[in-house]
């Protein structure tokens, strides 16, 4: 009884993270520009592998009955790794001068540079 | 019933694959190519989790971590490259 449990709350995971995935593929594709496809990319896609890597970690204490620790660490290690990464590539982009989509009204750090440098 | 939605799991994220790897050839400019280039690493990072899932063995879990840890190094290697045209500075009077 408690194995079906266990495997519906792991089946249900790992398929909410793959959809998560999907979400993130989705936005990177149809966003018009590169912060934006950044903001989808770096939220969703890490959501969906902590999701994921849960199910496994969930799992393989079932079957096994051994607490896999590397799992826990790898879900930490994404957690924490995977906004800074976004956030470097971001900065080098806005540094490097790639250019905002049309619709974008408002820049306050162009504003804040503009400000310190005088 | 649980394989099939092992399957279905792997199904969609080799799509959501794709979709990234179409951003990587069309991308406009180099910071979209290399987002979707760390977003690929963190699919793969999925990919091995579920498969080790259908092949029940333990054996790929270092994989994983190791997968995660590249992904993130690249990146910052390739923002740091982008940003300031070197990746490992040697001048130690310009500080």
């Amino acid at each position: 009884m408690i194995e079906i449990i266990i495997n519906i709350i792991t089946g249900t995971l790992i398929f909410l993270g793959a959809a998560l995935t999907v979400v993130a593929a989705f936005g990177v594709i149809k966003l018009p520009d590169v912060y934006t496809r950044n903001h989808a990319a770096s939220k969703s896609a890490t959501l969906g592998i902590m999701c994921i890597l849960l199910g496994t970690c969930l799992y393989f204490f079932q079957t096994e009955g051994v607490f896999n620790s590397r799992l826990i660490l790898a879900i930490a290690f994404i957690f924490i790794t995977s906004p800074v990464a976004g956030h470097l590539v971001i900065r080098a982009a806005y540094n490097t001068n790639v250019p905002m989509c049309d619709h974008t009204i408002r820049d306050d750090l162009k504003q804040q540079q503009k400000i310190t440098s005088e | 019933m649980f394989s099939f939605v092992l399957h279905a799991s792997l199904v969609l994220i080799a799509l959501s694959m794709i979709g990234f790897i179409y951003r990587v050839i069309k991308g406009p400019s180099t910071p979209d190519r290399v987002v979707a280039l760390d977003a690929i690493g963190i699919n793969l990072v999925a990919i091995t989790s579920i498969l080790s899932i259908l092949l029940k063995t333990t054996a790929f879990l270092e994989v994983i971590l190791l997968i995660g840890i590249l992904a993130f190094i690249g990146t910052v290697a390739f923002s740091k490259y982008l940003e300031k045209g070197v990746v490992v500075e040697h001048d130690r009077n310009n500080h």
